[in-house]
């Protein structure tokens, strides 16, 4: 997959923006269909809501918050790249980006194991 | 497989979206504390306006940016042709927008109106 | 450095990489390898170079995966455990073994209106252009171009979209909306504004990482992608 010609660091920007992406859009009619059970199951939704209290599930979540982040961060450096003036500081900004969105699916980690 | 009309309401949906998602994952690390709770969320989010707006915009922009980003892969990875690509892209766009604008309705009117 | 490189040739007929031994050098370019390689091993082996100086652009090939001019590619440089593998330029038909057909790589050169469009005539006055206005600024950075292609097949936005006009067709297009003496300004956005145009590049920077000749046809791309923005608001050049 990571062939010699994709071993750096704007390539693999470019990936995570694309696999975060599709993970995402995948995500979304789950997401859309658990909200929607307030209105037609609501029983069902607390029991669903039950199951976020598994560690394994809060890991998942927090990969899911990790992907939003760095979705939204990388590409407002795309958006920055194209429609600012022109700055070669490329590689410095995408890894701001990716630990920002650590930093960011860290706090909502933190903040779903904390009692 | 972008020609500027696609390109711009892409990166425009996008730019609507950067506050939305920062206000969401604001409101997710504040409401994850002590667990889920579907009365706690509701209570926030039945009858409120601003909430509804908020998450209409979201789901309306995120449909419109994931059916196009979809559109791009799936022709990269695929080389769908135009004919397929262009049914595709509605298709995801009407089943995002259908999904969410119903998940929107049942968090905020629902308890109001139902 | 020991005596022999074992070098990997890719081979049309076969469709498969053929293995050779070839004395190693002190000094050394893979195109020294290649032609070594043709002159003693096997006349049948075709590959593409003319000046052997990095001026021409017509010997780049894949050297162990990556896109690079072979004349100006020293062996030291990307030898890998005393082994080469030599690949024809990736995203190109292959006509035989090394050498690839570059027509669609220069007819996209021509899509993107890569022509300077004149609106003088030879008696009119030249036109001073000063070297520190913002659009000279621009453009130099994007004329040293030598037609390699060698960012062509280092870009995953090509293989994925054969319509893709590339990164040096989009470089030229930005060289030329930023020359001042240019005619045909809206024509270009027109042009690199379809499904194969600059609304297409992901921004891997592969083009600039691979570029010999150190520009960065990612920027230009960016360039464009400004350019048909304000375009598209109707807001004008720049």
């Amino acid at each position: 997959m990571i062939r010699p010609h994709r071993n750096h660091p704007l390539w693999l920007a470019f990936m995570l923006h694309r696999v975060s992406g599709v993970a995402l859009a995948l995500f979304l009619p789950i997401h859309f269909y658990v909200l929607a059970l307030a209105l037609t199951d609501p029983a069902a939704l607390n029991d669903f809501f039950a199951l976020t209290e598994n560690i394994w599930v809060k890991i998942t979540e927090f990969g899911l918050v990790f992907l939003l982040a760095a979705h939204m961060l990388g590409g407002l450096r795309l958006m920055a790249m194209e429609w600012l003036p022109w700055s070669d500081r490329q590689k410095t900004f995408a890894a701001t980006a990716v630990a920002g969105a650590f930093a960011i699916s860290c706090s909502f980690f933190l903040s779903a194991v904390s009692l | 497989m972008l020609t500027t009309r696609l390109y711009m309401l892409q990166r425009l949906t996008a730019l609507i979206m950067a506050p939305l998602v920062l206000g969401h994952l604001a409101v997710m690390i504040y409401a994850v504390q002590g667990g889920l709770d579907a009365a706690e969320i509701l209570g926030r989010t039945q009858g409120s306006v601003l909430w509804m707006l908020f998450y209409g915009a979201f789901v309306a922009a995120v449909a419109t940016h994931a059916a196009i980003g979809v559109r791009v892969v799936a022709f990269e990875t695929f080389g769908l042709s135009k004919s397929v690509l262009t049914p595709l892209t509605w298709l995801i766009f009407i089943l995002l927008l259908s999904l969410g604008l119903r998940a929107v309705y049942a968090v905020t009117l629902s308890g109001v109106l139902g | 450095m020991s005596q022999e490189l074992s070098v990997s040739v890719w081979r049309s007929e076969t469709n498969a990489f053929q293995e050779f031994a070839v004395p190693a050098q002190d000094n050394q370019t893979i195109l020294d390898v290649v032609s070594w390689i043709q002159a003693n091993s096997d006349p049948t082996l075709s590959y593409r170079f003319a000046c052997r100086v990095g001026m021409c652009g017509s010997c780049a090939m894949m050297v162990n995966g990556e896109p690079r001019w072979t004349c100006r590619t020293h062996v030291k440089k990307v030898l890998k455990s005393n082994s080469l593998q030599i690949a024809p330029l990736r995203n190109l038909p292959v006509v035989k073994d090394l050498a690839t057909d570059m027509e669609p790589f220069f007819d996209k050169w021509v899509e993107a209106k890569g022509v300077f469009q004149g609106t003088k005539t030879r008696h009119d006055a030249i036109e001073p252009i000063l070297p520190d206005t913002a659009e000279r600024v621009a453009a130099s950075t994007a004329i040293e171009c030598i037609n390699c292609a060698v960012c062509y097949a280092a870009c995953d936005s090509v293989s994925g979209n054969a319509d893709y006009l590339g990164p040096a067709a989009l470089n030229r297009a930005w060289s030329l909306v930023n020359d001042v003496r240019d005619g045909a300004y809206e024509e270009r956005i027109e042009a690199v504004s379809g499904t194969g145009g600059c609304h297409n590049c992901h921004s891997q920077g592969g083009c600039a990482k691979y570029c010999p000749n150190d520009l960065n046809p990612s920027a230009s791309i960016a360039g464009l992608k400004r350019k048909t923005t304000r375009n598209w608001f109707g807001w004008g050049r720049s």
